[in-house]
């Protein structure tokens, strides 16, 4: 087994004091492997969207540890962390978030420019990331020129463009009908395939079922994981019965 | 749906024997529902008593006797695929039986059996949209004649019926225990309203039955 690439250790976050004190999480541990894809299910207010954000560095818990490639995230400065999120990993939303004057090549190619890299060398990551995701032909279209689906596809090229390998999608289908939210999930799944670790909060189970594993929250605890995969044909010759 | 049906829609597309008959009913259905040999001459039996399947002549140089649709097969067969499929009878579904009697039975933690329950339907889930993921991978990556890609389709919908009906289970369960949250918070709602001030203990008939609700209903692990 490989060495995780994401480490969340007995996380809690508390939101709020006294009366308004809120567990949202409480004592999480989850590790995500290189090539792996969790999903996070759970009723609203159970916790996903925090357990999230701190994985990503966009929250930080309140007791606990998340690392992420070997680095503990608590241990350093804003500036770094900053950095770590640049390079290391990336977010897709519900509503895409690409900027709308620019092509889809310059969304992808946006972290990289952020990230000090020269215009032109970040075009040319950008245009490799969309040619391995079969996107090629969109890299000149504007957000307006996309459909939905189109547009959550690059939206993840632009989280995995460069070295990033780490890849943070909430609710990534929420918007999009039933086959073409089907249709980014294999995107997003062949991108774990070729190594990349994934955490997708969503709550619908068919799309969880695109991961390796789904971890139940309710009430901010991890409630219920899915163990290792069943044989699939076993499950056929069974009668598909359940 | 009976095999007998099937059989009959198998030799409508053209005349066949058991063996074969029973290969292209499993893999047309992918496999999901099995048959054994015997069961596909036993039919047949009964279809060439009823009319509806006769043989085509004598049994060919390694003992195998073909059979083809008749005319009044044809007009049954006609009658099933425009016929609705009864779905009034009440479910006997085990899953369903279990929770009903969890809810009232006392002692037995209604949130472990929804948990135990969801963790296995959300396995299955994964293991059919892996199966699903590989069907399309398949139809995308092949140049297959078109009677394969047919039969690629009738396996691709098999998969997606078993994947609907896991995603109701798993949308069912979640509401099993919302539905129980919000009777364990308008029971202890009521209990509270009913509790004198001095905290003597609440009416008990309040308390269904005469069975501990936290036991009853359990408690999130």
């Amino acid at each position: 087994m490989s060495t995780p690439h994401v480490v969340i250790s007995d996380v809690t976050r508390v939101h709020g004091h006294d009366e308004t004190r809120v567990v949202a999480l409480d004592h999480v541990s989850l590790e995500i492997h290189p090539g792996e894809l969790v999903a996070v299910m759970g009723p609203s207010g159970s916790g996903k969207s925090t357990l999230l954000n701190v994985a990503g560095g966009l929250d930080a818990p309140t007791s606990g540890t998340v690392s992420i490639g070997g680095e503990t995230l608590g241990s350093l400065a804003p500036r770094d962390l900053a950095k770590l999120r640049r390079r290391r990993m990336g977010f897709v939303f519900q509503d895409y978030n690409l900027i709308p004057s620019l092509t889809a090549a310059e969304n992808v190619a946006l972290p990289l420019e952020l990230d000090g890299m020269r215009a032109r060398q970040a075009r040319r990551a950008a245009r490799h990331t969309l040619d391995l995701m079969d996107l090629m032909s969109l890299s000149d279209r504007y957000p307006d020129q996309m459909s939905g689906g189109q547009q959550q596809r690059v939206a993840i090229a632009r989280a995995l463009v460069g070295s990033r390998r780490f890849v943070l999608a909430d609710e990534p289908t929420g918007a999009l009908d039933s086959h073409t939210g089907e249709e980014v999930l294999r995107v997003l799944r062949e991108r774990c395939d070729e190594g990349v670790a994934g955490l997708l909060v969503t709550h619908e189970a068919r799309h969880a079922a695109w991961a390796d594993r789904v971890v139940f929250l309710r009430d901010g605890r991890v409630v219920d994981t899915t163990g290792a995969a069943d044989d699939a044909e076993d499950l056929l010759a069974s009668g598909g019965s359940r | 749906m009976s095999v007998r049906l099937g059989l009959m829609a198998l030799l409508a597309e053209g005349d066949s024997y058991g063996a074969r008959l029973r290969s292209d009913f499993e893999e047309r259905t992918g496999g999901t529902w099995p048959l054994n040999v015997g069961q596909v001459y036993t039919t047949l039996e009964r279809l060439v008593r009823d009319g509806l399947v006769e043989q085509t002549g004598e049994a060919d140089a390694e003992g195998r006797i073909a059979y083809r649709l008749t005319t009044a097969g044809h007009t049954e067969l006609g009658t099933w695929w425009t016929t609705p499929v009864d779905r009034t009878n009440t479910p006997r579904d085990e899953l369903t039986i279990k929770l009903a009697l969890a809810v009232t039975a006392p002692g037995v933690d209604v949130h472990r059996v929804v948990q135990s329950q969801r963790t296995s339907t959300l396995r299955q889930l994964r293991d059919l949209t892996r199966l699903k993921r590989d069907a399309l991978d398949r139809a995308e990556g092949t140049a297959e004649g078109a009677r394969d890609a047919e039969h690629g389709l009738a396996w691709l919908l098999v998969l997606e019926n078993l994947v609907f009906a896991a995603e109701a289970e798993v949308r069912w369960l979640d509401h099993v225990e919302s539905v129980l949250a919000r009777h364990a918070r308008d029971r202890q709602a009521r209990d509270h309203r009913s509790t004198p001030v001095d905290g003597t203990a609440a009416d008990p008939e309040h308390d269904h039955a005469g069975t501990a609700p936290a036991a009853r209903e359990g408690t999130p692990a």
